[in-house]
């Protein structure tokens, strides 16, 4: 079953190339016209010395010279018609694919991003693509054109002698049987050596995301010893294809040369015996010498094809990935942000425990309620359920009444909006970054969010909001990024907004200068604000303690502190030091 | 505040965003990759790729001595299989038509199995061989430039963005693979075969001759233009591929920003945008390849005609006998056929040529943060004490103002200094200089007596450890990634640092405890857990001066209370700078450094401080209300 699935996966690539069918008619015409003005022009020579000049005819001589310049010019043109036909469909077929391989990926669910290393995929859009345009730039015309070329000639020579004929056609069954084994094991190896290849890009990435974690503890030499493994891995791998294919190339080669030998012997005794005539076997012969390149090319050709099938595999095992996380039908027209978890659940999957489990919780619409828990307790994860950036595993959650997944999703995210702990600013201009969530806002709206998360200091850089802030905004100190998401949060005007610990990195007067101006926003807003201190509980109408993977109390800050000792523990700065103390 | 929001004045007086500008923002400083200006990796467009390439082959040269000689034998056993087809023909058939034994025949018929072996053998030589050469050739230029990256400053990275790295270390490497693997062996025989021909076509008619190699002068035009033009192209192809995959890269890295905040839209526009530059790129390079080879066969077709008339009219009035033309005309077809191969090949070699002078612009970049000519020695005896002075250090990133300016302070060996003060104040800034991520503009950082500067990245990442914020986690198990801070400690280690700093419950909670992978950057674990997996390895690591950048600030309470209770103990007798938001992080602190706008406003013990009601005073008092 799965092999019949793996070698259609080339062919299920074909709709791509269907915008394109009158090109690809040209480029197949362009090919046989080429071949076919190939042939002719060395017969026009032969013609001309023939003719004109062993008979004197100085006459001919003129018109047939210009006819082979005609043919000469011909021939290029076609070449040239066919190339620059081709180029259009190759690179059409690869920009389309390579299209919509981005837009499946950004449609696949976090728990699909978990696993995947971004090198594998990153190798899937750049060298297995190209892969797959080689063969239908090349490999495909050439192979049809040479099973043509083949097809022809040993057509031409079972017509000539029929007996020799069969001779040359039987050797096709060796060339056979050695490409299906050949294909075999070239597709295994082609796949190591191209998943490989991913998971080398995947260490060139970490060792490049995380350069000031290396940097930091000098293990410069430790994470080369990994790379130099794995880069020395590969080089063994693809030894492996080139000895393969070496022996096989080669095999391909010599069978051709054998069979030459098997018919000049055997055809000469046929002479001998006065079976054949020598005109005939010399014409044979020269025929049979013609086989030797397109069946070696055939070789090169096969295993380019095998190995575009494996990156074909390699691409449609995602596409082929259904995005776990899809929206229902309704659109919340004037939603009110009323959030309830109702026994929600999660656990990763293949994990044994859940990280969260019966997590009843409201908040009604404008209410804001902190969720307080030590760490790792799944505070993030459960904020992430609300906009379905994980999808709970029981139970469910709902906004105004709606079970989450049966909104749309973009109607659910321009809801939900969070800002997260760790933001991720992208390498574009500061606008473009605030302006992720809401695309339309306009220099006040901007200018106000950016009040509200204290960053109005991006005013200040070299363009303004128009300057670039690097990679994951690199060069601006945690607590400016975190305050350039916060401010993202804010400018999306959503009706339920999640701030993750958004606050971990200011300083303690940054802090509460932005807590003052966040009372303000949370005011009219649902919140669900996940906190480590008590000046971020503050913000909040309630608290809702996470013990255990469940909610296990909910209250007022005071009375959680007063009543449950757990909680006491978890905020109170107060409670086992005494700050006067500890200075002291 | 770290390298900061680059407060350099916008580069050139124009002062106006080029047009470019767009989504992408404008970029403080120049693109590393976009020749703006002097932009540094493109300077030089031959000479460094040229040696780089140089320098890579060196090694191989008596290997591919060897291919040369491979390729001619086995082409040398594949002409001779036509010409004892025909001796077969010619001279065996005879013997048997007279009925005698066929030994002649025999005899040819060995001779072209014993050249079809031989051409066998040494085309699998020459293809395992060939196969071997290029990818050692890899594997080195892998190594080559993954140590080089690894050896650059974080401003460089910073300034780079790992899409780049990416793409350098796998798109550029593989354009250069391509290369490598194709066709060397058909150069050299189309080399050998144009040689070949030439001489013969001088020998057999030297006026045909002339007429035959008339259009050179053409086909040499036709390759100098065709070499400029693909050179621009392929060099577009390359930054295009590059922009492409820094987007890819970005947008899965980020995903869960992306998805929360429905980005997916506006990102494929950009992607398909990039992709389609990407394409166009392509296919300028495809369409030029696609003028240049059909181009090359008409003048050899033009040729063929041209001396077909020359010839015949010779022919004709008997200048030349029959015989000749016919075997010129032969010749002349051998001559113009291998001109196919070369242009095939020079096309994979213009492609190959723009990825290797990016790969060799890599190579070009100087180490910002260079290791020293000689390396000092730390004051031996009693091991590294850890004592850090500074001597009027400044600091700007940049052209801007300076982000610290002439700072004198020492701190002796084994003690705790907090670095408090307002974000951006350049406290980050501080503690990179001690970890030499950047280096002074002016004056110096001395570690134990030893200027920063003439210390060997060995003895100084073993003697001074920082932690941050930001913990990356490696892909591997989480024992993997605690062991990061000293690779050769054993699981026993591991494990105790890890109950140290009170890390250990929660992994041992894992599915596979110490075991578990963990995923993708530790997308499993929160931020706080991610935290204590860092300060396990620090705690591994067990360096004499330890540097904490807000190391603490995703923990809980009493997770946090852990860490510094572990903390203590571990610092005693450690020269330690922490630096926090939270001053409940400092007060393991014996002395407290109040950074404000780049300088030491305040410094002495702590109650000290609090006793004179300065900056630091405020500061508390401001964070005894955030508690209260």
């Amino acid at each position: 079953m799965r092999s019949v699935v793996e070698s259609s996966s080339l062919w299920r690539l074909k709709s791509y190339l269907r915008p394109h069918l009158r090109a690809l008619a040209l480029i197949w015409v362009a090919a046989t016209a080429g071949i076919a003005v190939g042939i002719v022009i060395p017969l026009v020579s032969r013609e001309i010395i023939d003719g004109p000049v062993r008979h004197g005819d100085a006459g001919a001589l003129l018109p047939l010279g210009l006819l082979a310049l005609g043919l000469g010019a011909a021939e290029a043109f076609l070449i040239f018609l066919r190339r620059w036909t081709q180029v259009r469909p190759v690179l059409g077929l690869e920009t389309a694919l390579r299209d919509d391989l981005y837009r499946h990926l950004q449609r696949l669910p976090m728990s699909f991003h978990d696993e995947w290393q971004s090198g594998q995929l990153l190798s899937r859009a750049t060298t297995d693509l190209s892969v797959i345009r080689r063969f239908f730039g090349f490999g495909l015309l050439f192979l049809v054109m040479n099973v043509i070329q083949l097809g022809t000639v040993i057509a031409l020579l079972l017509h000539m002698h029929w007996p020799l004929g069969l001779l040359v056609l039987g050797t096709a069954v060796p060339i056979i049987v050695l490409s299906v084994r050949f294909e075999r094991r070239y597709r295994k190896v082609s796949r190591q050596v191209q998943d490989e290849q991913g998971d080398l890009a995947t260490l060139v990435e970490e060792s490049a995301l995380g350069i000031r974690t290396i940097k930091a503890f000098g293990r410069r030499q430790h994470v080369y010893a990994g790379y130099d493994e794995a880069a020395r891995r590969l080089h063994g791998t693809i030894m492996r294809k080139v000895r393969l294919s070496a022996r096989f190339f080669t095999l391909v080669e010599v069978i051709p040369n054998v069979t030459l030998a098997l018919v000049l012997l055997l055809g000469a005794l046929a002479v001998g015996s006065g079976g054949l005539t020598v005109g005939t076997l010399v014409a044979f012969t020269t025929l049979v010498l013609q086989l030797g390149w397109p069946v070696s090319s055939l070789g090169y050709i096969l295993a380019l094809g095998q190995e575009a099938m494996t990156a074909a595999d390699r691409v449609l095992e995602v596409l082929d990935t259904r995005p776990a996380i899809t929206g229902g039908p309704i659109v919340l027209e004037r939603p009110r942000g009323h959030v309830r978890f109702e026994g929600a659940g999660f656990r990763f999957p293949g994990a044994g425990r859940p990280v969260l489990h019966d997590v009843w919780l409201e908040v009604r619409p404008g209410e804001t309620v902190a969720v307080v828990g030590a760490t790792g307790s799944g505070k993030t994860t459960l904020t992430a359920l609300v906009p379905r950036l994980r999808d709970v595993t029981a139970g469910r959650v709902t906004i105004d009444g709606h079970d989450v997944r049966d909104l749309t999703l973009a109607s659910l995210r321009s809801v939900v909006a969070t800002a997260f702990e760790e933001p991720t600013l992208f390498s574009m201009s500061v606008r473009e970054n605030l302006m992720l969530g809401n695309p339309r806002a306009t220099e006040r709206e901007l200018r106000e969010a950016l009040e509200i998360a204290q960053a109005t200091f991006v005013y200040d850089l070299p363009w303004g909001l128009d300057t670039r802030i690097g990679e994951q905004g690199m060069s601006l100190s945690g607590g400016q990024r975190q305050r350039l998401a916060l401010a993202r949060a804010v400018l999306a005007r959503p009706r339920v907004l999640v701030l993750d610990d958004t606050l971990s990195a200011l300083d303690v007067e940054t802090e509460a200068l932005v807590e003052a101006a966040l009372k303000e926003v949370l005011s009219d807003v649902t919140g669900i604000v996940v906190a480590h201190r008590a000046s971020t509980v503050l913000l909040a109408d309630k608290v809702a303690l996470l013990s255990g993977g469940t909610v296990t109390h909910v209250g007022r800050h005071q009375e959680l502190l007063a009543r449950v000792p757990e909680y006491r523990a978890l905020l109170a700065q107060d409670a086992d030091l005494d700050p006067e103390g500890a200075l002291r | 505040m770290s390298a900061a929001p680059d407060p350099a004045a916008p580069p050139g007086a124009a002062g106006v965003p080029p047009a470019a500008a767009g989504w992408r923002g404008v970029a403080a400083e120049p693109e590393p990759d976009e020749p703006r200006g002097r932009a540094f990796l493109l300077l030089d467009r031959s000479g460094r790729s040229r040696r780089l390439l140089g320098a890579l082959l060196r090694p191989h040269r008596a290997a591919i001595a060897l291919l040369v000689v491979l390729i001619v034998v086995s082409a040398a056993a594949g002409l001779a299989i036509p010409y004892l087809v025909k001796v077969g023909i010619d001279a065996g058939i005879p013997p048997l038509v007279a009925g005698h034994a066929p030994a002649t025949l025999l005899a040819a018929v060995g001779g072209v199995l014993g050249a079809a072996l031989l051409q066998g053998l040494t085309r699998q030589a020459f293809l395992r061989l060939s196969g071997r050469v290029g990818q050692d050739i890899l594997l080195e230029l892998r190594r080559r430039v993954f140590t080089h990256f690894q050896r650059l400053s974080p401003a460089f990275h910073e300034r780079y963005t790992s899409g780049r790295v990416i793409a350098r270390l796998t798109s550029d490497v593989e354009a250069i693979s391509e290369m490598l693997g194709s066709g060397f062996d058909r150069v050299v025989t189309a080399v050998l075969t144009l040689a070949g021909t030439a001489a013969m076509l001088l020998v057999l008619d030297a006026r045909l001759a002339l007429v035959a190699l008339l259009p050179l002068p053409v086909l040499v035009l036709l390759t100098l233009w065709y070499r400029r033009e693909s050179a621009a192209a392929y060099r577009r192809t390359r930054e295009t591929v590059a922009l492409l995959i820094v987007h890819f890269v970005e947008s899965m890295t980020g995903i869960r920003a992306v998805q929360a905040f429905r980005r997916e839209e506006r990102n494929q526009e950009i992607f398909e945008r990039l992709n389609a530059d990407y394409r166009d790129a392509n296919r300028r390079s495809m369409h030029l390849s696609a003028l240049y080879m059909p181009g090359t066969k008409l003048i050899g077709n033009v040729t063929v005609a041209l001396v077909l008339l020359y010839g015949g009219w010779l022919a004709l009035h008997g200048s030349v006998t029959v015989g000749v033309l016919a075997a010129f005309l032969l010749y002349l077809r051998q001559f113009y056929e291998p001109m196919q191969d070369l242009s095939q090949f020079y096309t994979s070699v213009q492609s190959a040529g723009a990825a290797l002078e990016k790969l060799a612009g890599v190579l070009a970049e100087r180490p910002a943060v260079a290791g020293p000519a000689r390396a000092a020695a730390l004051p031996s005896g009693r091991g590294p004490g850890g004592g850090v002075g500074r001597e009027g250090v400044e600091f700007r990133s940049g052209d801007g103002p300076p982000v610290l300016h002439r700072i004198d302070l020492a701190i002796p060996a084994g003690q705790t200094v907090a670095l408090v003060g307002p974000t951006g104040a350049g406290k980050t800034t501080l503690a990179k200089l001690i970890a030499r991520f950047y280096d002074p503009v002016a004056g110096r950082v001395l570690l134990d007596g030893v200027d920063l500067r003439d210390l060997d990245e060995a003895t100084l990442r073993r003697t001074v450890v920082m932690v941050t914020q930001e913990n990356f986690l490696f892909s591997g198990t989480v024992a993997d990634n605690i062991r990061f801070g000293r690779p050769d400690a054993t699981m026993a280690e591991v494990v105790a640092a890890a109950r140290a700093i009170g890390a250990h419950e929660f992994i041992a909670g894992l599915p596979d405890g110490y075991h578990t992978r963990v995923g993708k950057r530790g997308g499993r674990m929160s931020a706080g857990q991610r935290q204590l997996v860092a300060f396990a390895r620090v705690f591994l690591a067990d360096p004499a001066v330890l540097i904490l950048d807000e190391a603490t600030s995703s923990l809980d309470v009493p997770s946090e209370r852990l860490v510094q209770r572990a903390m203590a103990t571990v610092l005693a007798g450690r020269t330690a700078l922490i630096i926090a938001h939270r001053l409940s992080t400092v007060e393991i602190a014996q002395r407290v450094l109040v950074v404000e706008d780049g300088r030491i406003v305040e410094d002495g013990p702590p109650d000290r401080l609090i006793a004179a009601a300065g900056r630091f005073a405020a500061l508390r008092r401001a964070w005894l209300d955030s508690i209260a």
